[in-house]
């Protein structure tokens, strides 16, 4: 099962590799990482996205806990988290299918960045699942390049609205 | 923050910080990323610097001083090699819990990340093994850097910290300096709120008809000793302990069953299987102990622990309580209450009878566990020992009963072959009264043997004990019950003259072979509170039992009249 951790860490060097090799250590994968700075310059957020039952994931908690520059984690239950991912892609059109690729972009609200008359840049934000979605969509077009910036994560803070 | 007038360089400021926190000892060598601060060192009349020939004798012999007397241990290094010569001490400390503070020079910050001379990015590669690490950028930093480094080290589940200090951070003049309440005595620092209900810990052994107690490290860490003697003889509840356990508790109080595990005793193992309430103080079910989830399978299990993540990591507990252990015995004891356990302490005392430690002393040879109880009974259990990993390891805890804490200085977790010297090296410096043996193997021994020049060096009374079979003799016992007695790589086809060896470096030695020399032996090698080598020739056949076989659990545990039928 995926599991979307939220961890709050403190803004030093070095924080990343400790927190990364905890998995690495115990032969967990992760299926993507996320940081940025906080409000607080000092603060960091991880979103770390992995695989594993609740007794693992309970694991790495416990463990994450025990760092001293670790400060906080959260696991984020789906129903009550908004979670999103970045995207951008840029891919090949040719003059009989651009209007269709255009098409496409309309109807997953998928914003242009650029278009040159063999390509088109674009970029779509979603959760990940939406995300995966349109890269298949857009795959049969022939992808050039493709960046993903991984899962971030907040939890809503009235957990009745989904 | 409170700033001193006057600036210092990093160097002078590092000495200050260690002389102010109380440190007397450091074990070191020196090299050219740390000498600014050696030279700061030299001025030091408080820190006492012992020179060793590797680095890993330095950071052995701070975990000894750490494990004996409850300080911190402190161990120096220079850059890259040096530095990279700590990582099996550091990564011992890590998983035994003990405090260590590893300083390492490093190149200087403009060269960091340049393949330098010398250079090693000692802090990428320690962030696993230690429980905190730092590279110190600034002399601005240097004292948060320690003062984060030192709690961090001696609070909570101790562990090892490593502070990376660069040449020109050394000699980097600051004012920046942390007002210091720092201290490296044992239990210095606020031990957080026993968290979980006492009461409720204490009814469920109050309902047990056949509790076992099952004390692990965390009790010599936690200084838990009397508390855990008053909880076992309140409830009435027969002790086993761990490896790490052991002094913990005393081995010779009639409710000790010694020690559980791979080759715990018999009728520890037996307790374990026949107990309705286990209750784990300080241990971490490893895996040398508790194989499977079925562990202590007729029984309610809980646990005390200081560190939370141990909580149902390897084997699900009932009942939990998180804080140190000290004080959370001291919660629960009101709560406990006698009970007659007079049928499980009786049916304890039959397995005893029934499964003893037991070997074969018949024949002329000299048996190590005969060699052991003499030790024991001439040093009246009063000794500091030490081991190094092996067979010669198992017998000296089976065969030397420890009756108080911080006497028994052994690799648990990781099992260090080269350990053993060292340790009791350190252990000296801490204890200069106490009779410091090192019980070691003719495989260990070699791998940190070039320390016999630290002991001559200061003129110490360490008491060497080495078991010579001429083999590696665990890989041996290995070989010969689960490999058909094929011995590949674990005979030596040379060994030294140790005897010889020991008195190049001013270290008096006697060699035995014979029954009839072993109170000569013994006398010889214990005769003053000088240093001095007994090599004791033992048949390399000998074996440790009882013994679970790798990957077995406690019904398979295998004792010595059992023998015949592994041999098919
Ligand atoms: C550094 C290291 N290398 C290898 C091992 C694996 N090992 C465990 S016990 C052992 C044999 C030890 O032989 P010796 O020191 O002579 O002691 P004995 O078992 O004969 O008492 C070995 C090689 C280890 N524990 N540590």
């Amino acid at each position: 099962m995926k599991h979307t951790l939220s961890i709050l860490v403190n803004n030093h060097p070095g924080v990343m590799s400790h927190v990364s090799g905890l998995f690495t250590r115990r032969g967990y994968n992760i299926d993507s990482i996320a940081v940025g700075v906080t409000d607080n310059v000092d603060v960091s957020s991880m979103t770390i996205v992995l695989n594993g039952d609740d007794f693992i994931v309970g694991q790495v908690k416990n463990q994450l806990l025990k760092l001293p520059d670790v400060l906080k984690v959260q696991d984020m239950a789906y129903a009550s988290s908004v979670q999103r991912e970045l995207v951008l892609i840029s891919f090949s059109i040719t003059e009989t299918n651009r209007s269709e690729a255009l098409t496409i972009c309309n109807g997953f609200d998928v914003k242009i960045l650029e278009m040159t008359e063999d390509s088109l840049l674009i970029e779509f934000s979603g959760n990940s699942r939406q995300v995966t979605n349109v890269i298949s969509v857009i795959k049969p077009f022939g992808i050039r390049e493709i960046s993903r910036t991984g899962q971030i994560a907040i939890a809503y803070r009235n957990q009745n609205s989904v | 923050m409170s700033s001193t007038t006057e600036a210092i360089t990093g160097g002078r400021l590092m000495v200050e910080l260690l002389e102010e926190a109380g440190v007397e000892i450091v074990f070191g060598y020196p090299g050219g990323a740390i000498l600014p601060f050696y030279d700061e060192l030299y001025h030091s009349k408080k820190i006492k610097h012992i020179l060793v020939r590797h680095e890993q004798g330095a950071i052995h012999m701070a975990e000894g001083y750490a494990r004996s007397t409850g300080k911190l241990g402190v161990c120096i290094a220079t850059s890259g090699p040096g530095a990279t010569n700590l990582i099996t001490g550091l990564t011992d400390a890590k998983l035994d819990s003990i405090p260590i503070l590893a300083i390492t020079g490093q190149v200087s910050t403009d060269a960091i990340g340049t393949d330098a001379f010398q250079e090693a990015d000692i802090f990428g590669i320690t962030i696993p093994i230690t429980k905190y690490n730092a590279l110190i950028k600034k002399a601005d930093d240097l004292s948060r850097h320690f003062e984060e480094a030192i709690k961090i080290a001696m609070g909570g589940r101790p562990g090892p910290v490593l502070l990376d200090f660069p040449k020109d951070v050394q000699l980097e003049k600051t004012s920046v300096r942390k007002a210091s309440s720092l201290k490296i005595a044992p239990h210095h620092y606020e031990r957080p709120k026993v968290k979980g209900d006492p009461q409720e810990f204490a009814e469920a052994l109050n309902q047990a008809k056949r509790p076992l107690l099952y004390v692990g490290g965390g009790a010599i860490n936690s200084f838990a000793s009397a508390e855990i003697k008053a909880l076992a003889e309140k409830a009435n509840a027969p002790v086993t302990t761990t490896l790490m356990g052991l002094g913990a508790f005393p081995g010779t109080h009639p409710l000790s069953v010694g020690m559980l595990g791979m080759h715990g005793t018999a009728y520890a193992n037996k307790a374990v299987l026949e107990c309705d309430y286990i209750l784990n103080l300080g241990a971490r079910f490893d895996d040398r102990v508790a194989k499977y989830q079925d562990f202590a399978p007729n029984a309610v299990r809980a646990h005390v622990d200081i560190d939370a993540a141990e909580f149902n990591k390897r084997i699900n507990v009932d009942y939990i309580l998180h804080g140190d252990l000290k004080d959370a015995i001291r919660e629960i004891l009101p709560f406990v209450k006698g009970g007659d356990r007079t049928s499980w302490i009786e049916n304890i005392q039959s397995l005893k009878k029934n499964h003893p430690l037991d070997f074969d002393n018949s024949g002329d040879s000299i048996k190590p566990q005969d060699f052991l109880q003499r030790v024991y009974a001439k040093t009246k259990g009063e000794a500091i020992v030490s081991t190094d990993v092996g067979q010669h390891q198992m017998w000296a805890a089976q065969y030397y009963l420890f009756d108080k804490p911080n006497t028994w200085l052994t690799s648990g977790g990781l099992g260090t072959m080269g350990y053993g010297l060292p340790a009791a090296i350190g252990a000296k410096f801490g204890n200069p009264d106490k009779t410091v043996i090192c019980v070691t193997g003719d495989g260990s021994f070699q791998m940190c043997i070039q320390e016999l020049a630290t002991i001559a060096q200061s003129k110490l009374g360490v008491k060497i004990l080495l078991f010579n079979n001429n083999f590696l003799g665990m890989v041996r016992q290995w070989q010969e019950l689960f490999y058909e007695e094929r011995f590949s790589e674990s005979q030596w086809t040379y060994n030294p003259n140790f005897v010889k060896l020991a008195e190049a470096y001013g270290i008096p030695g006697m060699r035995i072979e014979h029954k009839s020399e072993i109170e000569k032996g013994v006398e010889f090698f214990l005769k003053d509170s000088g240093s001095a080598l007994i090599e004791v020739m033992i048949p390399a056949e000998e074996k440790v039992f009882p013994m679970i076989p790798a990957g077995k659990s406690q019904q398979d545990l295998i004792e010595f009249k059992d023998l015949g039928k592994l041999k098919k």
